[in-house]
């Protein structure tokens, strides 16, 4: 028996391109992560798949106690792109999520998180940038669950969407069910549009329109991939990054 | 002529500021623009660097024969105009030095020049702050950010002395400078922009409120802008005569 195609009226597909999503559903079972206590782990997805492509990635993630996850994503390819990640942390774990998100064009793409702190001590912090042109949507939903005994969880969602274009949309979702009394829970949303004066700015010092936004643009989501522990790599999602928001201005 | 304004009239927000606005420039020279507040001076140099949304309704510009006003703000700046900011835009997260080679590059990418290479750029940008006793770290720093008003006029300066324009229209300059600053950043205007025999064209528009800017760069001419126009026009003599008399006086005279 296979799943019914998920509708609108779910949450958390939402904002999802669910005719791109009917042409790969049913979806892959979750990939599994698991780490073990005291363990340190580092994952990662690159998400470009071909143009018109359809993409569903999604990870369920326990980090037992003392474990720490640092899991990295570039969410820039296909016509629809999601990438979910279910996390479950342990006494004193850390899951720390960076993830980028930049499109143009139709595309959709989305990050959904779900973080229960199920132990008390644990700490999770996401860091989320997104670039969009054209008519892209960008979603972020992230919720934040904190058991009753979770007591001294200190989690923070930092989310900032930049629009290229007054056609795009930006959805940026925390959600935050807490049901211990000693927590810190900090959540920041931001959507803006490159600084007008910045770029006259640098247009007065010769810089052409697209160099010119090239650079604000790699300032925004620079940082994102700045912990990525291997060099090589680090450089791959870098430069990915750069290409693609290189075709966006 | 370097630069020929005539009958220059704009508009921000539908309000006219400029006035039939005619001044000219040769190479060589420098000249001072002086005026009351509201007078349209900063408008002046944001409307020759082509700011958006300071709109051109009446005259032209001419800058070495070419139509200043027919070209995009970047390519202005590649023909040789420099608009330094009477208050420099922070830029977080682009370091000084990237922001640099990245416009002088485009700008000699532009002039169908080569690109200065990282090595070639580090040494014109060490040089360049040196003249202007800025520190090379500072210029590590992301662009004008956390700078006090005096280091973001400096870092202005340096700017200068990397892109090297032909004329510099430099918009209070002076302003947030105290007496050793203003020494240091008056010498640097010398030496970046006076026109040395057998170098290349050189003018500069200095934009300023103040006399004691021009006991340092000494102007050839100078200009009293009000309400949108030229309205005098002299030697240095007449900057002494206006911090003298006041604004309303000369005018007035």
């Amino acid at each position: 028996m296979t799943l019914a195609l998920p509708t609108r009226r779910q949450e958390e597909w939402r904002y999802s391109d669910l005719d791109a999503l009917a042409a790969i559903w049913p979806v892959p079972a979750p990939t599994r992560i698991d780490v073990a206590a005291g363990d340190i782990a580092h994952h990662h997805l690159l998400q470009d798949a071909g143009e018109g492509a359809a993409a569903v990635h999604d990870y369920v993630i326990d980090i037992a106690d003392g474990g720490r996850c640092d899991f990295h994503v570039l969410n820039i390819g296909g016509k629809f792109g999601r990438v979910t990640l279910t996390v479950t942390l342990g006494k004193g774990a850390h899951f720390e999520l960076n993830g980028a998100i930049i499109g143009g064009g139709d595309q959709v793409l989305e990050i959904i998180s779900s973080v229960t702190h199920a132990q008390p001590d644990a700490t999770s912090g996401q860091t989320i940038r997104s670039i969009l042109g054209g008519h892209a949507t960008g979603s972020y939903l992230g919720s934040i669950n904190v058991a009753r005994d979770a007591q001294r969880t200190d989690a923070f969602q930092s989310v900032k969407a930049m629009l290229l274009d007054r056609t795009t949309t930006a959805n940026a979702k925390p959600e935050l069910e807490i049901y211990a009394d000693d927590v810190k829970c900090a959540h920041g949303a931001t959507v803006g549009e490159l600084d007008k004066a910045a770029l006259f700015y640098m247009a007065s010092r010769g810089m052409d329109p697209a160099t010119a936004k090239t650079l604000l643009l790699q300032a925004f989501v620079a940082g994102v991939f700045g912990a990525v522990p291997d060099e090589a790599l680090r450089e791959r999602f870098e430069g990915a990054a750069l290409a693609r928001l290189e075709a966006l201005v | 002529m370097m630069l020929t304004i005539e009958n220059l009239s704009n508009e921000i927000d539908g309000k006219a500021i400029l006035k039939g606005l005619s001044l000219s420039i040769k190479a060589g020279e420098i000249h001072a623009i002086m005026g009351p507040n509201g007078a349209g001076k900063s408008t002046l140099a944001y409307t020759l660097g082509g700011r958006p949304g300071y709109e051109v309704t009446g005259g032209s510009a001419t800058f070495e024969g070419a139509d200043l006003f027919g070209m995009e703000p970047h390519e202005r700046a590649a023909a040789g105009l420099f608009l330094g900011f009477q208050y420099p835009v922070e830029i977080p997260g682009v370091s000084n030095l990237q922001f640099l080679r990245e416009s002088l590059n485009a700008q000699r990418r532009a002039r169908g020049e080569k690109e200065l290479n990282g090595g070639e750029f580090i040494k014109l940008a060490k040089e360049k702050a040196a003249l202007l006793g800025l520190d090379m770290e500072m210029l590590k720093r992301p662009v004008n950010v956390g700078f006090s008003g005096g280091e973001k006029k400096r870092a202005e300066m340096v700017h200068m002395g990397i892109l090297d324009p032909k004329l510099a229209i430099l918009d209070e300059t002076d302003s947030g400078l105290d007496i050793d600053a203003l020494k240091i950043v008056g010498a640097g205007i010398n030496a970046i922009m006076r026109q040395k025999p057998g170098g290349p064209d050189k003018a500069v528009l200095l934009i300023t409120h103040y006399q004691r800017l021009l006991d340092y760069v000494r102007p050839d001419h100078v200009h009293v802008l009000a309400g949108g126009r030229i309205v005098k026009s002299g030697g240095p003599e007449l900057a002494l005569e206006l911090e003298r008399e006041g604004y309303a006086e000369v005018i007035a005279a």
